[in-house]
């Protein structure tokens, strides 16, 4: 029997613990069956659109690495012609790959052309679906098949693009950061962006065992640990002011998000200690930004 | 009544007639006034449709895809570069089975970078699954839109269409053009109403992962669509428009005084004129030659094609682009129609099929040119029309 409510059904073939398949759940579950859903290329819709299967119980489009941007401003453009756009939200998502570098494009074309659509990057910090390759979103320090860490090497020397800021720089109406440790500030941020009209941005950090090298079973630890340490900071804005931040007494250090996945473990040893200085800077830099720290 | 005006405009006013609810374009010169006029149509209430701004033409053509993909007729130009960043989603599109309508406007590609006319953007895509005509005046340009969406649209057919018109000659050309009036295209043209669409009240998935298992019967399905159904709905949607509009639409082609011609000349776009002002002279001559104008590149009506031409003894084939490292392209199209007719019919004497490269990045062709070339007795499958030798030192 399938459940009425649940959009995105089971029997897809995403890894054991990928956290990708569980936010595109909880995404869609909250914007409800009135959606269309833009896909660019990438492990979501291999994993979830196996011909003569799918996982979709909304209409879904995929059609190319880098274009679902554009592709929903020309969907939203068409609800708009027919006068239904008010009862149809549109979501245009992408992998890391797929958002922030080969289809930044055409997303900064939807955003600064303000159409109503919520788009979301699902981010699990390298190109997975092609076998863990450094994206512009790899975090300092990531060891990946193109960035590995060698004799000469520590990994990828360069910090991930500020998605928020370049959104916010779009003038997006609404913007926010997520976790899957935290569905239903997930889903409440899903929720509240479509109700404003205009672009919309929501990030979600997706662990990813398989490219993280990490236990399947901890991927939400995982996640839950990211925002913890200060890495992943969760926060929202409406119309570009700061509105809401997850706060804490104390940041956990930040060794034990390395810990827990393979990617960072040449981070704990000593000829890394410049590198691991770095990310404290960048916690810092985190914490002041976002007022992280309680009081 | 007639009215005297440029080309892209005239085309942007058909289009207009055509009612699509989404347009999204990015500059390109020679395109470019198709899409000011459309933005202009939109502005004054003209047309009622939206109208997007894009950032590239890989957008654009994706904008398209999305407006047709949701249920909306829609439209866009291109020329040259801008063709050739759209070709991966042009592909897709025909992949997808949308069938979006587009003009391009052709022009040289680069590198050197030439603004100016030849066709060697769109045969570059002669592969994607595109339904392809050819416009030889603005006219016909104005006539193949419309009958561009009906052909396209068809539920037989749903693949994309580009009209093709030479730039410059045809985008900036002046003629006198008649348009229809808005009922009848009204009447021949209904709204768009397609087999499957992004609905909320219907999902589907559109653009799924295909394994070996299906891909190929994809190609197979998109293959003999062409081949069947596109063409059949070319003819008809011709003779319907001819019948509807009074005025004469060829579809697959155009045969030029082509009885008992022992040389047939072929080529496709605006340099259908001066062929035919060289056909009429060589007539007056007593010269038996005619000329075979190609308007449906894609699907190539072969059977048609090496049919007529096995009457010939004679076939001069004028491409405006190059296969570099082979031939011309349409001069590829047609020894192969000649020979797989051959086959089927069981003839031995061939015509002789000849092949010649002209008009490259805008250089003029004369009338006297395409004498020189009916009177040139050597056989060259590629032979190039008036090279300056003293330009060549200037190149590797």
């Amino acid at each position: 029997m399938i459940d009425e409510k649940i959009l995105f059904t089971s029997g897809h073939t995403a890894c054991a613990g990928c956290a990708q398949a569980l936010a595109a759940r909880l995404v869609i579950d909250a914007a409800g069956k009135n959606t269309i859903v833009l896909n660019n290329t990438g492990c979501l819709e291999v994993f979830s659109t196996g011909y003569p299967y799918t996982s979709w119980r909304v209409p879904f489009l995929h059609s190319l690495f880098e274009n679902a941007g554009a592709v929903a401003s020309g969907v939203e453009s068409a609800l708009n012609y027919l006068g239904i756009k008010e009862n149809v939200n549109v979501i245009a998502q992408a992998g890391d790959g797929g958002f922030a570098d080969i289809g930044f494009q055409a997303f900064s074309g939807l955003w600064e052309r303000g159409h109503d659509v919520l788009t979301i990057c699902y981010d699990n910090e390298a190109y997975m679906n092609t076998g863990i390759q450094r994206s512009g979103t790899t975090p300092l320090g990531t060891n990946t098949t193109t960035s590995p860490v060698g004799k000469n090497s520590l990994g990828n020397l360069r910090w991930k693009k500020n998605l928020v800021e370049i959104a916010l720089a779009h003038r997006c109406v609404y913007v926010a950061t997520a976790s899957v440790h935290m569905p239903v500030d997930l889903q409440n941020k899903v929720k509240k962006a479509l109700k404003v009209k205009g672009p919309k941005f929501i990030h979600i950090l997706s662990p990813c065992p398989l490219g993280w090298s990490s236990k399947p079973e901890d991927s939400i630890d995982v996640a839950k640990v990211a925002v913890e340490t200060g890495f992943w900071p969760l926060v929202e804005f409406e119309n570009g002011v700061l509105t809401k931040v997850k706060k804490f007494k104390e940041l956990r250090p930040i060794e034990d998000y390395f810990k827990l996945q393979k990617r960072f473990s040449h981070l704990l040893k000593e000829e890394a200690k410049e590198v691991v200085e770095m990310w404290r800077q960048k916690v810092e830099e985190n914490i002041k930004k976002y007022q992280l720290l309680e009081g | 009544m007639k009215e005297f005006l440029e080309g892209a405009a005239s085309i942007a006013r058909t289009v207009g007639l055509c009612r699509p609810g989404v347009i999204s374009a990015y500059p390109i010169t020679p395109q470019t006034h198709i899409v000011e006029e459309l933005a202009s149509l939109v502005a004054n209430g003209k047309l009622k449709a939206e109208f997007i701004n894009v950032e590239s033409e890989h957008s654009a053509a994706s904008c398209v895809l999305g407006a047709v993909a949701t249920g909306v007729r829609a439209y866009s130009s291109t020329s040259s570069q801008g063709l050739l960043l759209m070709a991966e989603v042009l592909f897709n599109i025909a992949g997808l089975r949308l069938p979006v309508v587009m003009c391009c406007v052709n022009r040289a590609v680069s590198a050197p970078i030439n603004i100016w006319n030849d066709q060697q953007d769109i045969v570059t895509l002669r592969d994607a699954g595109i339904i392809l005509l050819f416009a030889e005046n603005i006219q016909e340009a104005c006539d193949l839109h419309i009958q561009a969406f009906k052909i396209a649209e068809d539920p037989q057919v749903m693949l994309p269409c580009i009209v093709n018109i030479d730039g410059y000659i045809l985008s900036h050309g002046y003629e006198p053009v008649e348009f229809p009036n808005q009922e009848l295209v009204d009447k021949f043209l209904p709204p768009y109403n397609p087999p499957y669409k992004l609905d909320i009240n219907n999902p589907l998935t559109l653009g799924s992962l295909i394994g070996p298992e299906y891909y190929l019967e994809t190609r197979y399905a998109i293959q003999e669509t062409m081949n069947n159904e596109v063409k059949r709905k070319i003819l008809d949607v011709a003779e319907e428009f001819t019948r509807i509009f009074s005025r004469k639409s060829f579809g697959l082609f155009e045969e030029y005084k082509i009885q008992d011609a022992e040389t047939i000349f072929v080529s496709m776009g605006s340099i259908a004129g001066p062929i035919k002002d060289v056909v009429d002279e060589l007539r007056e001559k007593g010269q038996k030659v005619g000329f075979l104008r190609i308007i449906t590149y894609r699907p190539f009506p072969s059977k048609e094609v090496g049919k007529i031409l096995s009457n010939a003894k004679r076939v001069i084939v004028i491409d405006k682009s190059i296969s570099l490292g082979s031939y011309g392209p349409l001069y590829q199209d047609v020894v192969n129609s000649v020979y797989i007719n051959s086959q089927v019919d069981n003839q031995k004497n061939l015509p002789k099929v000849v092949g010649y490269i002209c008009g490259l990045g805008g250089r003029d062709v004369y009338k006297e040119e395409i004498i020189e070339i009916y009177n040139d007795k050597e056989f060259e499958p590629a032979k190039f029309v008036s090279v300056k030798k003293e330009n060549l030192d200037n190149f590797i």
